[in-house]
């Protein structure tokens, strides 16, 4: 799967905490796989990952491998950084992307062509190396 | 007008206070701005510290905000709310209070708030203007923050990014609204913002986060209020005309954007039929709209969500001005979070203005006959909705 590297001049991102619950879905990262936590009483996929399905309260809960694949939602580009991490990097485009196992995922569209996504396009994941060898799943257009 | 349910005008708002100056900037602590207010509340009822025997406040340098006010205020509350939904946590608060008032559990409950983000921005001291980074072992800070999206602003931009897309709502009419506001903030001398300004000037503000820019946006100033509310009967023997609440309701959604089912439609949906309910009223019935405006889309979802106009027609709804002076819905007299004041939680001077239009005190800014005004809390990104309906003794 594709790597993204750090623009040039920009610092490291913090590093995203590790929950206990997300565990699984961090180490999958390291091999740049995108995993969603699913409920197989619901048979549906939860996200963030939690201790119980937030439908059923089960928790019997597994993680499949997802498509990576999934439609922006919602977009907007920052005009100024969010956080001191992303100095430099602005401007830079946030969205909303709805993935073909159903989860929503808040994430950035990253590449040449970033800054023309529009709701409705279709994106694939694509991954930033973060400094502890996890990786952090972004998105890029994907060429009709 | 039926008035069925048990709760409908049982309580009134009987005083109310703020603080805010030109300036945005207020002297004086926090701690010494609640206390101000409150008493200020309390002489504009009638009433003294004496008689408060229920408090709520929603934020505290400590652990437990009503708790602490209490000690402060050297009263033994019976009743006490430290509920927090963000700007929308007074809403909440009154809606709660109004309850506990009926069933007898208090009689004299104050809601108070001050914030002074904009002096201590300047102080150094840190406060609501001081910029995140370190990330807490939280959903939001290992799922959202990663991604560098300004709060709340990026919230709210994505938010009408999608109803741009659903339903072809464009800048120029989000515009409106903002321009709407100045004409009510240009008759408050308190307003911090008080030059009209026309759609050009909106579009032509620096983008802030797409499509948001900056005259979309509310402000960063100091700020304080406090509303007492008491029962119906005790109500009319008070200083001022009552304000009674004829119907509130509340709904949740969400914490985090990511996490909000639709972005184009809000809990208002649910905590305005609840309200509208109570109250025996319907939208039409409404003289006076208080709606936090956190961003001039906040504004559009909630006409839609409030029944004022049909999901998604909030655009073409606002574009000819109804929300502003001569305008057939006005709201936000006092110009709102986008220019009178707005320290981080603008819900208690939506209740504030809300009681002084129903009392017509409002003088250049007073909407004639205003019997009925509605006043909507939204806290968090869109995340806690919570509706109050007042009316005047002819509409009790
Ligand atoms: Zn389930």
């Amino acid at each position: 799967m594709t790597v993204v590297p750090r623009p040039d001049g920009t610092r490291e991102r913090v590093s995203p905490p590790i929950s206990t619950e997300a565990e699984p879905f961090w180490d999958a990262t390291r091999e740049r796989t995108l995993l969603v936590q699913w409920c197989p009483a619901c048979d549906r996929g939860i996200h963030f990952p939690r201790a119980a399905c937030p439908t059923c309260l089960g928790d019997v809960l597994e993680h499949r491998p997802s498509t990576g694949e999934g439609v922006v939602y919602a977009c907007s580009t920052m005009a100024s950084p969010g956080n001191p991490t992303m100095s430099g990097r602005e401007p830079y485009v946030v969205a909303l992307v709805d993935l073909d196992e159903g989860i929503r995922m808040l994430t950035n569209i990253v590449g040449e062509d970033a800054a023309a996504v529009a709701p409705g396009d279709p994106v694939r994941v694509a991954w930033e190396p973060l400094e502890d060898a996890r990786h952090l799943p972004v998105f890029v257009r994907i060429k009709a | 007008m039926i008035a069925t349910d048990p709760f409908r005008a049982r309580t009134a708002i009987v005083g109310v206070a703020d603080a805010v100056d030109p300036s945005g900037e207020l002297d004086g602590t926090v701690r010494s701005l609640e206390v101000r207010m409150i008493r200020e509340a309390l002489t504009d009822a009638g009433l003294t510290i004496a008689d408060v025997d229920g408090v709520a406040s929603c934020i505290s340098p400590g652990w437990a905000p009503s708790l602490e006010l209490a000690e402060y205020l050297g009263i033994a509350p019976r009743w006490t709310d430290s509920t927090q939904t963000g700007g929308s946590s007074f809403e909440v608060q009154v809606q709660h209070a109004a309850a506990a008032i009926a069933a007898g559990m208090a009689e004299v409950v104050v809601v108070v708030y001050a914030a002074t983000p904009k002096s201590s921005f300047k102080r150094g001291t840190g406060g609501f203007g001081s910029r995140q980074g370190v990330l807490a072992p939280t959903p939001s800070g290992e799922f959202e923050v990663p991604y560098g999206m300004r709060m709340p602003m990026g919230a709210y931009a994505l938010a009408a990014s999608r109803h741009m897309y659903e339903f072809g709502t464009t800048s120029e009419q989000l515009a409106q609204i903002a321009v709407d506001s100045r004409t009510w903030s240009s008759l408050n001398p308190r307003a911090r913002l008080r030059e009209p300004i026309t759609v050009d000037d909106v579009l032509a503000s620096p983008m802030q986060a797409s499509p948001l820019r900056k005259l979309d946006c509310c402000l960063m100033t100091d700020g304080a209020g406090a509303v007492v509310l008491t029962s119906a009967e005790r109500a009319r023997d008070l200083r001022r005309p009552p304000a009674y609440i004829l119907g509130t309701g509340t709904c949740t959604t969400h914490a985090m954007v990511s996490e909000m089912p639709d972005l184009t439609t809000t809990g208002a949906v649910v905590s305005g039929a609840d309200a509208y309910r109570q109250a025996g009223l319907g939208p039409s019935d409404v003289d006076v709209l208080q709606l936090y405006d956190s961003f001039t889309i906040t504004i559009l979802l909630l006409l839609e969500d409030l029944g004022f106009c049909p999901k998604g027609e909030g655009g073409p709804f606002v574009a000819e001005g109804v929300l502003g002076r001569g305008g057939s819905h006005p709201a936000n007299t006092t110009g709102g979070g986008l220019a009178y004041t707005h320290p981080g939680m603008f819900g208690i001077f939506l209740l504030v203005e809300a009681v002084r239009q129903l009392r017509g005190e409002c003088g250049d800014r007073q909407v004639e006959g205003a019997e009925v005004a509605l006043a909507h809390g939204s806290g968090g990104v869109l995340s806690a909705m919570s509706t109050v309906i007042l009316g005047t003794e002819a509409t009790r």
